[in-house]
């Protein structure tokens, strides 16, 4: 089993939701990533999503682009993303990790090349925001290969016949985007996400993650309340931009965060 | 045999390029202009209500004049000039505008989006959305508000919200990334009007379809004026929506030579430039897989050129497929090159081009005296240098 499906499974068996930060590899430095994601797990998180930095990154808000800029402001890359993977994995071999980002990073290493990449790095799971499944059979059949899920998003508008093809096309969980917008913006609307669950439900057996909007304790709580996990990622790098001489605060200030989460999410599943 | 020509297929791939590659929010509403366009291409009450616009609201048709004194001094072939510099707002864009806004329209659309360089496409969107009565927001990389900055003017003054777009290079590029995060935000009640042959399809087929225009009337008037075709095409490209244009209605002719002029700004081999044709490589942004400026990681790189409308990192994919077949040339032009271009139309012909057409006339200079006299070449002249008067009058010296 991947550790991707035995860690939803280890949730569903203690009843609890999975908490899933992201952060962009590199931001704000690229020595701060690998402490801050040991960091996280302490915190209690359960599945990483680790952001690989675009110049482009076309879905996202300004508080993702900024983390996009100062990463690629000191060099990153999606070599260098890797490489923190593994330098990650050498010592958690159990928390999963997704990759994140846009396609043309991956274009240019070539579809074998990276999927030979992650697999060496022991990444589970790969998110590729521009990447439909009707574009993406290549490189999600060469991802699946080599044991890494390939994993889709599914949008307020999705229909059925997307939700489908999601379910079809995608493995080790489904990320919902919970709003029509980029990342970080707007307000969860409650009955909205409870009632396209349970289309999607209806569609798919594989959990469900939601993200964009997430942004304390309180929404956390709510949300993992209607899916299977809950992304947070603006709310955490906003943390990073709002210490940029301290990252150590910056650190202390997102674990903080993190636990209040965890907190509020394992307290509303026994409640 | 000519064979025919059908791009692209059903998903919108020019071979290996094109496609839809955008996030999963944008595709309903990709997949709901694809039915509409599909629909109304061939819908004659649509046709003839667009074809009307063209006629008496964007001026059509252009003229196809004969530079003669020009073709004289270069001594080679003789050059006609496809006159989209008259087309209302002075550019080719209008006549893309008025098509996309006419299916904004039939698609109950209330809200315009459009994201633009130079100002030409923001000017033809702020137009359009004026004469419909459309809310109208245009995002301009904040770079190109500061160098286009009378565009800037036009469109305030025709009700359109202009947003200075502060990210990444501050370019046409980012411009794109902006409005396509506003589309994502506002899907419901908001028309994306692309002002190039890019982004997701059905865009590039699109937006090609309403340029076409520019070479059916210049086939048909060549035809008119000296009973023959052509014997070459010259076009700017930035991301190609007037060199589509006219090479669309050409393609099948296979004794036509078609040449697309990209800027090579400081020079290719300086770095500092913006032709991804020429020296970039294959690869996927905003929507579709083209040829892109980028470098080894796939992070897109800053672009240079004179001309804002060419600033652009990216190229539609349908010339990326022309390249790769080989049925167009594509060259570039420095910023030195495009200025003697520009000159040479001003005094040869009294007709003051736009920076982005200047690369094609530039080109125009180097490739007519290789011709016979009785040869003929079609360039399009797709805007006027009205908006360039301030970037020209600094680069001598002189304060307006």
């Amino acid at each position: 089993m991947s550790r991707l499906a035995a860690k939803f499974e280890e949730l569903a068996k203690t009843g609890r939701k999975a908490l899933i930060p992201f952060i962009t590899a590199g931001d704000p430095r690229p020595d701060f990533t690998v402490p801050m994601m040991h960091s996280m797990v302490k915190a209690g998180v359960d599945i990483i999503e680790l952001g690989v930095p675009f110049s482009d990154p076309m879905a996202d808000g300004p508080v993702i682009q900024r983390a996009s800029e100062r990463a690629l402001a000191h060099k990153m890359s999606l070599r260098r993303t890797l490489e923190i993977a593994i330098e990650f994995r050498k010592n958690d071999q159990l928390t999963p990790v997704v990759l994140m980002g846009y396609l043309n990073p991956i274009e240019a290493m070539g579809y074998e090349a990276f999927a030979n990449a992650a697999q060496r790095a022991e990444i589970d799971g790969v998110l590729t925001v521009d990447l439909p499944p009707e574009e993406g059979l290549e490189c999600s059949a060469l991802l699946k290969a080599r044991g890494i899920h390939p994993i889709f998003l599914l949008a307020p508008n999705s229909s059925d016949e997307r939700i489908k093809k999601m379910a079809a096309a995608g493995s080790g969980y489904i990320y919902y985007v919970s709003l029509k917008g980029v990342t970080g913006a707007g307000h969860l609307n409650t009955a909205d996400i409870e009632n396209k669950l349970q289309q999607i439900r209806a569609n798919t057996r594989l959990p469900v993650a939601i993200g964009f909007g997430v942004k304390d304790a309180e929404t956390a709580k709510t949300v993992a309340n209607l899916g299977d996990g809950v992304v947070i990622g603006s709310a955490l790098i906003s943390k990073i931009e709002a210490n940029p001489d301290d990252f150590e605060q910056a650190k202390n200030e997102i674990v903080e965060l993190l636990a209040s989460m965890r907190q509020a999410m394992d307290n509303q599943v026994q409640s | 045999m000519t064979e025919k020509y059908n791009m692209p297929d059903e998903r919108g791939h020019f071979g290996p390029y094109g496609g839809i590659f955008v996030a999963e929010t944008l595709i309903p509403p990709i997949q709901e202009l694809n039915a509409a366009y599909q629909q109304y291409l061939k819908d004659p009450e649509f046709i003839a209500e667009l074809d009307a616009d063209l006629k008496d609201y964007v001026g059509r048709p252009s003229p196809l004049y004969h530079a003669e004194r020009w073709s004289r001094e270069l001594g080679g072939a003789q050059i006609y000039l496809k006159r989209e510099d008259l087309n209302h707002t002075g550019s080719h864009k209008i006549n893309n505008t008025v098509g996309q806004a006419l299916l904004a329209k039939r698609m109950g659309k209330t809200r315009i989006i459009a994201e633009t360089g130079a100002g030409q496409h923001g000017v033809a969107t702020a137009t359009v959305a004026a004469r419909l009565g459309l809310e109208c927001v245009v995002y301009m990389g904040a770079v190109d508000v500061v160098r286009q900055s009378l565009n800037v003017y036009r469109m305030k003054l025709l009700g359109a919200k202009v947003v200075a777009v502060e990210s990444g290079s501050k370019t046409l590029k980012d411009a794109l990334n902006e409005a396509l995060r506003d589309w994502v935000t506002n899907v419901d009640n908001t028309f994306y009007i692309i002002g190039t042959v890019a982004g997701p399809h059905p865009y590039p087929a699109m937006v090609r379809d309403f340029q076409a225009i520019i070479g059916r009337e210049s086939k048909q008037q060549c035809l008119e004026a000296t009973g023959r075709l052509p014997d070459a095409l010259v076009a700017c490209v930035g991301g190609g929506s007037n060199a589509i244009g006219l090479f669309y209605p050409f393609i099948e002719d296979e004794s036509v030579k078609m040449f697309g002029v990209e800027a090579a700004g400081d020079g290719v081999a300086t770095g500092r430039h913006s032709a991804p044709l020429c020296a970039g490589r294959p690869g996927v942004l905003h929507g579709n897989r083209t040829y892109l400026m980028a470098d080894d990681d796939g992070e897109i790189i800053e672009t240079h050129s004179i001309s804002a409308g060419l600033d652009y990192p990216g190229v539609g994919p349908e010339h990326a497929w022309l390249k790769d077949t080989k049925r167009a040339t594509y060259v570039n032009i420095t910023d030195t090159e495009a200025l003697e271009g520009f000159y040479a139309l001003t005094r040869m012909e009294g007709i003051i081009p736009a920076l982005e057409s200047s690369h094609a006339m530039a080109y125009t200079m180097k490739l007519a005296p290789t011709m016979n006299k009785d040869e003929i070449i079609i360039v399009s002249l797709s805007g006027r240098g009205d908006k360039d008067m301030q970037t020209m009058a600094k680069r001598e010296g002189i304060e307006l």
